[in-house]
């Protein structure tokens, strides 16, 4: 099976790490995946702080650069959410502004073959154990576009249930905001970081090690507040646990016992 | 809306005094825990939930789809059965029509049932400027008119403060409006509870005129329903001589049997509970029984403008029964008066820019007042999607675009405040449809990675203050890629 | 124009154009595919959901016949210790046959004042609904103005099971006529207004006794 991974402008730029788990855990299920080079943003952003006639161009650059693919993957829920629930709005949008059909049209195609990752390894690959070895204790906080947009469910949990040598331990308030939301997190500043910090506290009483979810923005608010307060907790991307293996770690997986 | 909110400043100032505000912190943080888990439960009992909140979404939308139909057929239901209705386009419209029927019955006082309309075109000033004083019944709205405080929640005005604020309001202040709070009166919510009923029995007891929102209005039957705990509804609906009912124009349902449904889903979601202690419903006026005389003020105030807006309109479903405000991360930090309106969290976000207008800074900040987490999108047993409707009403701030007010069409400009943001986003814009472009940046930025300070000045302090920026890698995932996996050339774009 | 014709031509432009008319669309666009009832329930086991829910609400619930009622009642009325009971025109001469209190007949005439010096009030009811633990009241004559079961502290409700109790909501809604006034009542008055949790005994009665009676 051949897919595109859209690996989101955020990864690309800053979190190079997670397309290249993607990349390798895809790889390792037997899936060939490609990175059209033409890919940048989904207009997320652009969308959801009141610019939407900004986000069309690139919605539109989306559907050209993706619409040949079987399967599009990202490793972002907020993105793939985007794409599935907002755009099918943007063209529904302009047809109300009297522009007629064409851009619902022109986004149409991509929108249900739009995955995110767990979804994809999940319900299209069919796996659940992806053979990853994890030897750390995590919690998992599910963000929101993942948890109440694309309703991934208990698939990420049980991703990570599957991995050998991982712990994991139940986040206190897991459903609730971590505060980033996008542009929010500079525009009410003092809000985001109050619910920045909660969810850190609650990550820290767990005693975990890593704070993992499925979506590095989330991540990159959670991770800056967790080194600025020195909690000592790393911050991880879903895919970085799932592309693990012994070999990676030197660890061995029987002696983790699992 | 009142004048106590004349003036706020706009949602992330106030947010900041709140959200230092360990007390008000803590209030909050209790009191939405706790219904909370006790909505979850409530509703959880019905397993057909789902089917109940489609048919309310279903029911106030096609009622609002044919809003003037409804509306004159309340009018005659209600005339037949013996009432007035009155209409009000506007705030002022409405108080002088409800002033006017007060003095007309010589009194001087009047009792009052908390009521989210009234509070909305700020009555009990208006009253007040007439020399006719209002008292309000339910707890809450009394902790909030004793502590001269302004409401912070749609359901409990008075959430942010606790027991213990709560007696020593009381101690303090019930001696200057009746009664004094009972000797020795402790901070036991029992023994508050029982000082209110003591303080305002007496009121209840010789009121002439009592005044009233109410939850729903039935086209078919000219009923009107009022869904309440304590009994001071009970008491302002029926004592006195009479009744004056204020409105929105919004919460009239087409048949009786509709309410079976709001019936099901409002008690659940308001306050967790199976059904709520009391719901009294009265059809004009019943001989020998309450009120000789019934008056109904429809308002507008707003709505109809609302309305006109056809992403935004979704608001006016709302039955106001504050789930979005319990389960909002926002609104749990931020407080009530923060939203600077007496609707506040998510639904006063949406609601109030568009009964305002989006004339104020309050109002063009309330939409961006959310992190869109969803949460009030899940529980709303009306299904306002309010995540879409902030986002639209972002729009009309960054973009500009066509609105209604008072009833004409205008354009509205692009807000001042965002011009720079708007450039940045038409640069992002172009950039992300030149790959090319997109490359470069990150170029630059991973060849000065070492020259990145940590804490940013100006508007970069936003993210800087609270949290470390992230490190910006040595190669980003699209050189990785063409140097490791052999990709294809960049492809032209066009 | 009157703000009257204001606001309907506000509502007429904000809308549109309607193709069909209100009432044909009710029909085409509100479904019902609710539920009736939850659960499916024997007559008896509906009765005991009522008195269970009731309870759950804090009133307090007691269950007897015809021929024990008086003695219940006299027994309830003796606790409670009232000097008056509150009587509604209409209400069974016979469910008070043994009960000491003086009987106060509720008159049009009757001040909110007279009315607080009262102990206690004795009705009947419209209907009572299992699902949520509520009793409704109609002000039929075994049930009274509104007002007299509002003032007393103490108010005893008799209910006739089964014939008088409903699984749920819709099946009350159907059965209520929407001219009369209704009080739907559901455990004692309470407030959420202290920290939103519930606080039983504000301005309503703060004893709610509920009797079915077989």
């Amino acid at each position: 099976m051949r897919v595109a991974l859209f690996l989101t402008c955020v990864n690309d730029t800053l979190y190079p790490g997670t397309g290249r788990a993607v990349v390798k855990l895809l790889t390792r299920l037997g899936v060939e995946v490609d990175f059209p080079m033409a890919q940048t943003c989904c207009g997320q952003a652009h969308y959801n702080t009141g610019y939407r006639h900004g986000a069309e161009p690139l919605a539109r650059h989306y559907a050209e650069v993706f619409g040949g693919y079987e399967a599009i993957v990202t490793p972002s829920g907020s993105c793939a959410a985007m794409v599935r629930e907002l755009y099918p709005r943007l063209g529904a949008r302009a047809a109300a502004e009297g522009r007629g059909g064409e851009l619902a049209r022109v986004l149409a195609p991509v929108v249900p073959k739009t995955y995110e990752l767990t979804e994809f390894l999940v319900d299209v690959l069919g796996v659940v154990d992806v053979g990853a070895y994890y030897p750390h204790r995590v919690t998992y906080h599910p963000t929101c576009h993942g948890l109440r947009s694309l309703g991934l469910g208990d698939r990420p949990r049980r991703l990570l249930e599957a991995v050998r040598g991982l712990e994991l331990v139940e986040l206190p308030g897991a459903e609730e905001c971590c505060g980033f939301g996008g542009t929010f997190a500079v525009k009410n500043p003092d809000v985001s970081a109050a619910m920045g910090l909660d969810k850190v506290r609650n990550a820290e009483s767990t005693g975990a090690e890593r704070l993992c979810a499925a979506d590095n923005s989330c991540l990159m608010h959670l991770g800056g507040t967790m080194s600025r307060l020195r909690t000592g907790i790393e911050p991880v991307h879903l895919a970085e646990i799932l592309a693990g293996t012994a070999a990676d770690t030197g660890g061995d997986i029987e002696e983790a016992g699992v | 809306m009142s004048g106590t909110f004349v003036g706020m400043p706009a949602f992330p100032a106030a947010a900041r005094e709140a959200v230092g505000d360990a007390t008000l912190r803590a209030n909050l943080r209790h009191a939405t825990h706790t219904i909370r888990d006790k909505r979850a439960r409530a509703v959880a009992e019905l397993d057909d939930w789902a089917a109940l909140r489609e048919a309310g979404r279903r029911i106030k939308d096609h009622t609002l789809r044919h809003l003037d139909t409804y509306l004159v057929q309340l009018e005659e239901s209600v005339t037949a059965a013996g009432g007035t209705v009155h209409w009000a386009a506007d705030a002022d419209e409405a108080n002088a029509i409800v002033t006017e029927l007060v003095r007309a019955t010589g009194e001087r006082e009047v009792v009052k049932v908390k009521s989210m309309a009234t509070q909305e075109i700020g009555l009990n000033e208006a009253l007040e400027e007439a020399g006719i004083r209002a008292y309000e019944t339910d707890l809450a709205e009394l902790i909030v008119q004793l502590g001269k405080d302004r409401p912070s929640h749609i359901l409990v005005p008075a959430i942010h403060r606790n027991r213990g604020e709560i007696g020593a309001i009381f101690r303090r202040e019930m001696a200057g409006w009746g009664r004094p709070a009972p000797e020795g009166l402790t901070d036991s919510p029992a023994e508050l509870a029982e000082a209110a009923r003591l303080h305002l029995r007496e009121k209840f007891l010789r009121a002439k005129v009592g005044i009233s929102g109410a939850n729903f209005m039935v086209a078919e039957t000219g009923t009107l329903v009022v869904l309440e705990s304590e009994g001071n509804g009970r008491m302002c609906l029926t004592l006195p001589e009479t009744l004056i009912s204020v409105v929105g124009i919004e919460k009239v349902v087409p048949t009786w049997r509709d309410l079976e449904v709001f019936l099901q889903t409002l008690p659940r979601s308001s306050t967790a509970e199976r059904m709520n202690p009391y719901t009294s419903t009265w059809t004009g006026t019943t001989d020998g029984d309450g009120p000789k005389t019934f008056h109904l003020v429809l308002l507008d105030n707003g709505r109809t403008d609302t309305l006109a807006d056809e992403v935004g309109r979704q608001a006016l479903r709302c039955i106001r029964c504050s789930a979005c405000l319990n389960v909002c991360p926002v609104y749990e930090r931020a407080g009530g008066h923060a939203y600077g309106s007496v609707y506040p969290g998510p639904i006063g976000a949406i609601l109030s820019p568009q009964l305002r207008g989006m004339g104020s800074e309050i109002d063009r900040s309330l939409p961006f007042a959310s992190s869109l987490c969803g949460a009030c999108y899940e529980v709303c047993p009306v299904a306002i999607d309010i995540p879409e409707v902030l986002v639209h009403l972002r729009e009309r701030v960054a973009e500009g675009g066509e609105v209604v007010r008072n009833g004409a069409r205008i354009t509205v400009r692009p807000a001042k405040g965002h011009a720079a943001e708007r450039a940045a986003m038409r640069a992002a814009a172009w950039a992300f449809r030149r790959p090319g472009v997109l490359r470069t940046g990150q170029r630059l930025a991973s060849g000065t990675r070492r020259l990145h300070p940590r804490r940013l000045p100006g508007p970069g302090r936003a993210w800087s203050a609270s949290r470390e920026l992230p490190e910006v890698p040595r190669e980003s995932f699209r050189d990785w890629w063409q140097r490791t996996q052999g990709g294809p050339a960049e492809g032209s774009t066009k | 124009m009157s703000s009257r014709e204001r606001v309907l031509a506000r509502v007429q432009r904000a809308v549109g154009e309607r193709p069909e008319s209100a009432a044909e669309a009710y029909v085409r666009e509100v479904p019902r595919t609710y539920l009736v009832e939850h659960g499916a329930r024997t007559t008896a086991e509906t009765v005991d959901l009522l008195a269970e829910n009731l309870a759950d609400y804090r009133a307090l619930v007691h269950r007897t016949d015809e021929e024990e009622l008086p003695y219940l009642l006299m027994r309830l009325l003796a606790e409670a210790g009232p000097d008056t009971v509150l009587v509604p025109p209409g209400l069974p001469p016979e469910w008070l046959a043994a009960a000491d209190p003086v009987r106060l007949h509720d008159r049009a005439v009757s001040t909110p004042q007279e009315l607080d010096r009262v102990g206690a009030v004795v009705t009947g009811c419209a209907l009572a609904v299992a699902e949520t633990g509520t009793i409704v009241l109609d002000g039929s004559p075994d049930q009274g103005r509104r007002r007299i079961t509002l003032i007393p502290d103490h108010h005893i409700c008799v209910v006739r099971v089964p014939q008088q109790v409903v699984a749920s909501v819709p099946q009350a809604l159907s059965r209520l006529d929407p001219r009369r006034p209704l009080t739907w009542i559901s455990g004692p008055s309470a407030t959420s207004d202290i920290e939103l949790d519930r606080v039983e005994g504000v301005h309503g009665p703060r004893t709610l006794q509920v009797i079915l009676v077989e």
